[in-house]
């Protein structure tokens, strides 16, 4: 029998290393959502001065891709720091696990999508952006690039779902073609929020339905 | 110990005198049957090929020239649905179909779409069904033809196949029932159900795969899809598989209401109440109440199908899902995107299919395993 799967994702699959939450984490962040079929959670404790990332743990609704994606880039990241851990790729990852079935690595880009995610709200929280330039409107809408459509389970720029983004004086305001009443009106307003407010320039974040 | 095998929806276990029966063909009686002027052995050739071809005719009520034997599903789909609209393209070109039809169907629609048809899909309900009322609009002068499936070939709901029919016929247009699920399960004489074209199968009644049917109904014009020779009643060129033919009809004979369908759906039944005891967060997907007796779908809220189902093989039971990730169009299940609309119930659910061959002790090993991956796939999960 032969699954598409090597060895080493498997038992990864089975055995995950890393998963749980950590308590008052230094960051955190969430890619993808149960309507894209991939959704990961990760969580960071990194060291003040050293910027070492102290503890990293995950949680997975996804497939095998997924789970033993995330369980390798924890482990590889673990101890290092976060600037090291920036130039992990996921082909690194599909490396140690043995490589991937090409059909499977959007499921493994997701899971280190969520790592460098993780890392940047730290240095945004943690006042590490260097080079403080100022956020522009493109800017917003490539962020929102990471904000999943339910409806659709594509993110919500590439399906028509955002309206309009107005960025003045720090204030962002979304947009969305939306009924106020629709079912997932809350949970796109607070993924958008969630994904914005860690912008260093950004002060308040509002969203707007128009239908 | 061996596999658990819960996929009977898509393919079933052939008979084991299914097997002796297409091995004595293709060991002793291999020759052509095309002719009834050729020689001995394919004239035994023949005799075993008309055979199967009245088995099946019987099993409905159908004359023997009413049955045209095909490949499969997709080719008798794809021969009624194409055939029938490219014979009557000058009465009109309306087609209608549903959202949860087959793909070979939803598929041949389109091709006819470019070619200058005009088709409507309609939408199905929380069971899956169509409204009559929606197929009564939809049919206008130059609609010539309505295909759906007699029992959906994911969640199982049965449609109501006696309405559409009357329906169909009342306006004057064609109508085509897919029952590749739901064939001899649900009893259909075509002497009083007034349906023109069937599509009927093999693999899902412990026959071979590689082999289905289509009925035609007298008069109901078809054009043929694939040039040679003229088998078939001139309508499906090819050498006559005589062997699979032989093992449909035996799968035929053998068809056992008590076993195939009353036992089944006790497993079933058996099945759902375990899950529910064991597990809170799920959901039935399509009718429970008319279905078929030997599908369950059912979606476990919160953690994904393609992990779900690895873990089962994993465990040695064998499922499927409607997760995108297993899908080959990373798109999650059609079927239940267009009953549900909600990407997590697709992306969750698992199809349970059982037969004859399965024990009641294989249902409760099933659930046991069912628990345990729920229970680890929560643990690893962010939305609990």
């Amino acid at each position: 029998m032969s699954l598409p799967y090597g060895k080493k994702l498997l038992e990864l699959f089975k055995h995950p290393h890393n998963v749980g939450k950590i308590k008052n984490p230094d960051a955190k962040a969430t890619e993808g959502s149960p309507a894209c079929g991939d959704m990961v959670t990760l969580y960071l404790k990194v060291d003040d001065k050293t910027h070492k990332i102290e503890d990293i743990k995950f949680e997975s609704y996804g497939c095998a891709s997924n789970i033993a994606t995330a369980s390798v880039i924890t482990d590889i990241v673990k101890g290092k720091t976060i600037d090291e851990a920036k130039k992990v790729t996921w082909k690194k990852a599909a490396d140690e696990l043995g490589g991937l079935p090409p059909v499977k690595v959007h499921c493994s880009v997701l899971a280190v999508d969520t790592l460098r995610s993780a890392i940047r709200n730290y240095e945004e929280s943690h006042g590490l952006i260097k080079n403080k330039v100022p956020t522009t409107r493109n800017d917003i809408i490539e962020r929102l690039k990471h904000v999943m459509n339910p409806m659709k389970g594509l993110d919500i720029v590439k399906t028509g779902l955002l309206f309009d983004v107005i960025f003045e004086d720090g204030k962002v305001t979304v947009i969305l073609e939306l009924e106020e009443s629709n079912q997932f009106a809350s949970n796109l307003s607070n993924e958008i929020i969630e994904q914005l407010q860690t912008i260093w320039d950004v002060k308040s974040v509002e969203v707007k339905f128009n239908l | 110990m061996g596999y658990i095998y819960l996929d009977n929806i898509t393919v079933t276990k052939p008979h084991e005198e299914v097997v002796k029966t297409i091995t004595e063909y293709l060991t002793d009686k291999y020759a052509l049957a095309t002719s009834q002027f050729s020689h001995s052995m394919g004239l035994e050739s023949k005799e075993g090929y008309d055979n199967a071809r009245h088995i099946i005719a019987n099993s409905i009520g159908a004359d023997d020239e009413n049955i045209v034997f095909t490949s499969g599903s997709t080719e008798s789909n794809n021969l009624a649905v194409k055939g029938f609209a490219h014979a009557n393209k000058k009465r009109g070109n309306g087609l209608i179909t549903t959202a949860v039809s087959e793909r070979s169907v939803l598929n041949s629609m389109k091709t006819l779409e470019k070619e200058g048809f005009d088709v409507k899909i309609l939408p199905v309900d929380e069971n899956g069904r169509i409204k009559l009322t929606d197929l009564e609009n939809s049919i206008n002068d130059s609609t010539i033809l309505f295909s759906f499936e007699l029992a959906n070939h994911e969640v199982g709901t049965i449609e109501n196949y006696k309405e559409i029919v009357e329906l169909c016929n009342k306006k004057g247009i064609a109508v085509h029932m897919d029952a590749s699920l739901g064939y001899l399960h649900i009893p259909i004489d075509v002497k009083s159900l007034p349906v023109d074209l069937i599509t009927l199968t093999a693999k899902r009644i412990h026959g071979p795969l590689g082999i289905g049917a289509l009925f035609i109904r007298n008069g109901v014009k078809i054009k043929k899809q694939m040039d040679g020779g003229f088998n078939e009643m001139n309508l499906r060129a090819g050498s006559e598989p005589v062997a699979l033919a032989a093992g449909f009809g035996k799968a035929v004979e053998l068809f056992d209401r008590e076993k195939d369908v009353v036992y089944t759906g006790k497993l079933k039944d058996k099945l759902l109440n375990l899950l529910r005891e064991r597990i809170d967060d799920i959901s039935v997907n399509g009718d429970i109440e008319n279905s078929m007796s030997n599908v369950l779908n059912v979606t476990f809220h919160k953690v994904e199908g393609e992990s779900t189902a690895l873990y089962f093989d994993m465990e040695e039971i064998e499922v499927i899902t409607g997760s995108a990730c297993f899908s080959k169009s990373l798109e999650p299940s059609y079927v239940l995107m267009a009953i549900y609309n909600d990407h997590e119930r697709a992306h969750g659910s698992i199809t349970f299919s059982f037969s004859r061959y399965n024990t009641e002790d294989e249902i409760t090993k099933t659930a046991d395993a069912a628990k345990r991956i729920v229970d680890k796939l929560m643990e690893i999960s962010p939305l609990k």
